[in-house]
């Protein structure tokens, strides 16, 4: 669920109907649930771990002390949790850039006036309902070192397969089932990209003598490229977060941590427990990168509102 | 078209065709693989083409569930996803449209401060305040129930937003006419707002139900007892044990159960999904 969460665009109008209800109790009434659900399970928790991030505990549990910064000079002293974000990052781009470079590609084919675009269309779309866990087992089925279908293949092309040893190629695996699994979503976004285009435009450029080709680079592709950024930092986010059902499925974070993430790390560090202020540390790290990339994606819309 | 396609067709045409067999081989695979012996499957000799044993898994997959474990039947693990994702979708659903109707229909202290409250947890995703959130469910005694599994993903600041957006389209001379008409808050939501809100509302629903259905951290967590799981949690559980022991036309059988459901709704109700998505993204 992370990420998906986004707002509308036109969240910059404060304005309120004109003619509204008087009623001094009911307007409290109606906000109750949703404010009682996001204090109880957002503010409170988030608060929680802030300040256990900033709370040492001793070995025993007896005594709890207020260490300011100490547990994030600890995270961030251990080249484990450095190794941590600079995979995330690699695994993000990685996923981002295979996924939107196949969606847009597609995306480009579907946009032609072509007999059965429709049918395309629904054909290209539907893995977005697959569930990032079910996407890691089927690939994991495909590629598992001794029963795998692609795992076969590649064995018989000499290489040697086996992503239980080797870190690299189970990375490979959860990029490969990660992206996988966000064609669809890039495909949607872009295909809606397209056919936002004015056919004019393309025109213009085509009297003028620009072939297809040169054509998609330089006027498709300018111009597709709000939608770009947009599905990038959702892609990132989309890795950053999402990917968590995938490992666990394919790999477990293994072998030797090659495919442990920041979120993944948090829980692995949290379910072996001990060092809750360590916990906590991580946590708000990563809300820290989610509130950054969020900032990010809504200067970007502001942008395109006022476009 | 600019200018005239024919052989731009064809090719546009066969990677269009590639580009669906990469998306659709691995859950033809899937699917075939729950149709065939075990045994063959486990040897790495496993046929492209459906085998014989479709219905017998089928069977024990949603009645029995694995032989080697204790694991419950896969139908208990579809209801519990049902449930839960429809305790999400419609969750959400309701506590936002009417927060958002206060937000917009009614002037009261603190109301941009509640907006605010309310918007900021689009930045707090489940992931990042995970065990927290566990330790408040669990000292409110909500582990493996159904509101233990729901409540804590039902706050969504993005269906608030879209309700209010959407409520700030509604003509003002509506509020009049129906208050002409002697009608209060209550029947102006009721036989006025609710109407209209209707494709939105669906259109929600079907993003909703299909990241409810999806979810898969936050169960992992709080299910311990094995006739609370969902299907997506049961899955990972029957890989769990050494290579030799998973039965894979089961997990595999698992597997499409657990696809056909959101799938059926992206595919038959294409023109709300898409809508829907694009809404709460934008």
């Amino acid at each position: 669920m992370a990420g998906r969460e986004r707002r509308p665009a036109d969240f910059a109008d404060n304005m309120q109907k004109q003619s509204v209800f008087q009623s001094r109790l009911l307007p409290y009434a109606l906000v109750a649930p949703q404010l009682a659900v996001v204090l109880i399970f957002f503010y409170w928790p988030a608060g929680q771990a802030l300040l256990q991030s900033f709370l040492l505990q001793d070995a025993f549990g007896l005594s709890t002390s207020f260490v300011w910064f100490e547990n994030y000079r600890d995270l961030l002293s251990q080249p484990d949790y450095f190794a941590a974000i600079l995979r995330t990052f690699v695994f993000s781009l990685a996923i981002a850039v295979s996924s939107l470079s196949l969606a847009l590609l597609l995306a480009v084919m579907a946009d032609k006036p072509l007999r059965g675009a429709a049918l395309y269309r629904t054909l290209l779309i539907w893995p977005y309902a697959v569930a990032p866990p079910v996407a890691g087992v089927l690939w994991v089925f495909m590629l598992n070192p001794s029963l795998g279908i692609l795992a076969h293949g590649l064995r018989a092309m000499g290489v040697d397969w086996n992503p239980l040893l080797d870190g690299d190629q189970a990375a490979m695996l959860i990029v490969l089932a990660a992206a996988w699994k966000q064609i669809s979503y890039n495909f949607l976004f872009f295909l809606a990209g397209l056919q936002g285009i004015p056919k004019s435009v393309m025109e213009a450029a085509a009297i003028d003598g620009a072939r297809p080709m040169r054509r998609f680079w330089t006027v498709t592709f300018p111009l597709l490229s709000p939608t770009i950024f947009f599905l990038l930092v959702v892609n990132i986010v989309y890795a950053f977060f999402d990917t968590f059902g995938i490992i666990d499925t394919m790999t477990r974070g293994g072998p030797a941590k090659a495919t442990e993430t920041l979120v993944y790390k948090v829980y692995v560090d949290g379910l072996l427990g001990g060092n809750l202020g360590g916990s906590a540390a991580q946590s708000v790290i990563l809300m820290i990168i989610v509130i950054g990339l969020t900032a990010i994606q809504f200067r970007f819309v502001e942008r395109k509102v006022n476009y | 078209m600019v200018e005239r396609e024919g052989i731009r067709s064809y090719v546009a045409h066969l990677i269009l065709w590639i580009g669906i067999a990469i998306v659709a081989f691995p859950v033809y695979l899937a699917f075939i693989a729950s149709t065939q012996d075990n045994a063959a499957i486990a040897n790495g000799q496993m046929s492209l083409l459906p085998g014989g044993h479709f219905l017998e898994t089928y069977y024990q997959t949603i009645f029995v569930g694995t032989s080697g474990s204790t694991r419950e039947p896969v139908g208990t693990m579809l209801f519990n996803s049902f449930v839960m994702a429809m305790l999400i979708a419609l969750g959400k659903i309701s506590i936002s449209i009417i927060s958002a109707y206060a937000i917009v229909y009614f002037r009261f202290p603190f109301r941009m401060p509640i907006f605010y409250i309310i918007f900021i947890t689009l930045m707090l995703p489940v992931e990042v305040r995970i065990y927290p959130t566990y330790k408040i469910v669990a000292d409110l005694h909500l582990l493996d129930s159904y509101a233990g599994l729901s409540l804590p993903l039902i706050a969504s600041a993005t269906a608030t937003l879209l309700f209010r957006q959407f409520f700030m389209t509604v003509p003002d001379e509506l509020l009049e006419a129906s208050r002409i008409d002697g009608a209060g808050p209550f029947r102006f939501f009721w036989d006025t707002l609710l109407p209209l809100s209707r494709t939105n509302m669906a259109a929600l629903f079907v993003i909703l139900f299909i990241l409810g259905w999806n979810q898969y951290l936050w169960p992992l967590l709080i299910t311990t007892r094995d006739d609370m799981q969902t299907i997506v949690i049961g899955i990972r559980k029957m890989i769990t044990t050494t290579d030799a022991l998973t039965e894979w036309p089961v997990v595999m059988a698992t597997a499409v159960l657990a696809m056909l459901p959101p799938v059926f709704v992206v595919v038959v109700m294409q023109k709300l999904f898409v809508r829907g998505l694009v809404e709460t993204e934008k």
